[in-house]
């Protein structure tokens, strides 16, 4: 069990990594816009590149993001049943959920983009806004957030398993996101 | 196994995957796909449907509406952090305290500025329940008012713009944000008067309830604390019109100067300076923001992912007509539909969060409302007050669960004479739902309270608001150029 604790705690490192990326993206995406906002009223000028640059960085937000949403349990459950549970049967749920619902839909996710973002890597495609930006880079995004976020799910498997076994202790309290 | 079951049966499926209490956004993208797959292999579908998913993915993180998420998340938490409510309370409350009531009314008022400002019910129900509860307690309010006029505050902010619900609704139902901004003053500003007056007859039926708080208790008087009250709402009051002024989101503005997306920016920004100006800017403040910020963000549109493929096949096998099937021959026309529909949805929010509720549930009812006829804005705003009562109704509802653990945390603190027991806050709760309820039934009969914020259909056009600078043609030049370049993604892709 050991050697696969390491192998999880080594895939929280790699979430959390993109998450700060994911974090710094949404400051970064507020001044630009703001900076764009004032500058089309000040300066009646206005630029391609950088309003896509705004949801560039929007969709690195989400899809480096998304892993450690998973890691830190944050993404929202219906727990009205899931909530009055005990700890074992919440693990076997979560179990269920990884093998069956999150594992196959987001390697699915991650291999129907793979190709997308390889197609326009090698086309080496550009916006078709004038001034526009190259599109792989945003492209990539898909692939590499879902692949995140399989890998976050193969961790948290062995969290849980490990947690089975008795060879890990977990926080299994979900708390609903703030809205 | 025909098509015209398979819609019914992957509704059932919806429920039950969902009930087992796995992530909302990965079951559901299971669910899409495994339904797509077994619609390939009846061949109701072309085996392209799976090659175009990433490209309907793409769009989701494409689309500018959405970008406006992350920034009123932002703004809201920056604000939220930086001491506003503990300020306003503060004041609020020693300036109505002698009357009778006065505490009610305070809270009242500024549930419904922070909700403007800030936006998360969680936070926003901690903030004023460990500054407001202590203080009631201390002069003998009833303990079951106390707690059902903080949880109910708390929740207005669900409803008063910039609310995040009503972005994502306005983009589910293909309307602009500043629209449904408007279109939600009415309700939010009848709520108050509602809770207003329920306090003030409760004054007057049952004085011992609320008492007034003997003048000598001020810690400020006159002009001072004039000042406080005001140093607390004019400059946050002033950034939030400055935000929905400028994106067409107040009554009586007819033309919007910037996208809600830039508003979110200035706002975010503005926040920041704000939190400046009140000398409470820290990093820790920037940090958490942007922190809960991504993690919202990220989780919401990973739902949204999940329903778009959900729905994407579920339209597909014609389950838009099944829906519209079973509510479209309702008795009463317009009204009986809203009826069937908001109880539908009041039972659906005790275990639903809006965010299923607003990405799964809306889009198969809005279709059918619109062929009734139904005004898309009212539709939405008229839900939205609907799932409010979601955060009160006992034992779920997410208010009270927050209430819950804010008082236990005072009362350890010492600052509360007694413990408030979870019978006072489940009792407490039922009358402002009661109210709330009066408030859709409303709604529901009298549109001109969402309506007469709204100008007619001019100004509007799908999702995004027109700019009126010189240079529009670019803009939507612009769009059409994002439009062909979808379309030759698709091309190169095949």
């Amino acid at each position: 069990m050991k050697p696969f604790l390491t192998l999880a705690h080594v895939i929280d490192a790699i979430s959390d990594f993109f998450a700060v990326l994911a974090k710094w993206s949404v400051m970064l995406c507020v001044f630009i816009s703001a900076i764009n906002a004032v500058i089309r009223y000040t300066l009646s000028y206005s630029s391609n590149a950088w309003i896509e640059i705004q949801w560039y960085l929007f969709a690195a937000c989400v899809m480096l993001g998304a892993a450690q949403v998973l890691r830190v349990n944050e993404h929202v459950r219906v727990d009205v049943i899931y909530g009055t549970l005990s700890s074992k049967k919440r693990i076997w749920i979560d179990i269920f959920g990884l093998v069956f619902f999150l594992l196959p839909a987001m390697s699915f996710f991650a291999y129907l983009a793979w190709p997308m973002f390889w197609g326009m890597y090698e086309s080496g495609e550009i916006s078709g806004n004038t001034g526009g930006l190259i599109r792989w880079p945003v492209v990539l995004m898909l692939p590499l957030g879902f692949a995140l976020v399989v890998l976050q799910g193969v961790a948290e498997l062995i969290k849980r398993i490990g947690w089975l076994t008795g060879n890990y202790e977990m926080d299994l309290t979900y708390e609903r996101p703030l809205q | 196994m025909s098509m015209q079951t398979f819609a019914p049966l992957m509704f059932l499926g919806l429920i039950v995957i969902m009930l087992i209490g796995f992530p909302v956004a990965f079951s559901l993208s299971a669910l899409g796909l495994i339904s797509a797959a077994i619609a390939i292999f009846m061949g109701w579908f072309p085996v392209s449907f799976m090659y175009n998913l990433p490209l309907n993915i793409f769009s989701i993180l494409s689309n500018d509406l959405l970008l406006a998420i992350p920034f009123f998340t932002l703004m809201g938490a920056v604000l939220e952090k930086c001491g506003l409510a503990e300020d306003m309370l503060d004041s609020m409350g020693q300036l109505f305290g002698p009357i009778r009531g006065g505490l009610g009314y305070s809270v009242i008022l500024v549930g419904f500025i922070l909700g403007a400002i800030t936006g998360t019910v969680a936070g926003q129900v901690i903030a004023m329940a460990m500054i407001s509860l202590p203080v009631m307690m201390r002069y003998g309010y009833n303990m079951r008012y106390a707690t059902g006029v903080l949880a109910a505050s708390g929740t207005i902010t669900q409803l008063v713009p910039p609310s995040l619900v009503l972005v994502v609704m306005a983009d589910q139902l293909g309307r602009s944000v500043g629209d449904m901004y408007k279109g939600a003053w009415g309700p939010s500003i009848l709520q108050v008067l509602i809770f207003v007056l329920y306090t003030f007859i409760l004054s007057r039926v049952k004085p011992a309830y609320l008492p007034g708080i003997p003048k000598e208790e001020r810690t400020l008087n006159g002009w001072a604390l004039w000042k406080k009250c005001l140093r607390g709402i004019i400059p946050s009051a002033i950034l939030i019109v400055a935000v929905l002024g400028s994106m067409g989101g107040l009554p009586g503005m007819d033309t919007a100067i910037a996208t809600p997306t830039e508003a979110g920016a200035m706002g975010a920004v503005g926040a920041i300076l704000l939190a400046a100006f009140h000398r409470r800017l820290n990093w820790d403040i920037i940090k958490n923001g942007v922190t809960g910020t991504m993690r919202i963000t990220a989780m919401v549109v990973f739902i949204l992912i999940g329903s778009r493929v959900f729905s994407l096949v579920f339209q597909g096998v014609d389950g838009a007509i099944w829906i519209e099937h079973m509510l479209s021959n309702l008795p009463g026309g317009q009204i009986g539909f809203l009826i069937v529909v908001n109880i539908f949805v009041f039972f659906l929010a005790f275990f639903l969060d809006f965010f299923e509720i607003a990405f799964i549930i809306l889009p198969m009812l809005a279709p059918v409302a619109n062929k009734l006829g139904i005004d898309m804005i009212w539709f939405g705003v008229l839900l939205c007050v609907n799932m409010q009562t979601s955060f009160m109704h006992p034992p779920f509802g997410f208010a009270l669960f927050y209430l819950r653990g804010a008082a236990d945390s005072i009362y350890k603190a010492g600052s509360l004479p007694q413990k408030v027991l979870s019978k006072d806050i489940y009792l407490g709760s039922i009358p402002f739902v009661l109210l709330q309820l009066i408030l859709v039934v409303i709604v529901i009969f009298f549109p001109q309270t969402v309506t007469v914020f709204v100008e007619k259909q001019q100004t509007v056009d799908v999702n995004s608001v027109k700019i009126e600078v010189p240079d529009q043609e670019a803009d939507s030049d612009q769009e059409a150029n994002e439009q062909n370049n979808t379309e030759q993604l698709m091309k190169n892709f095949k």
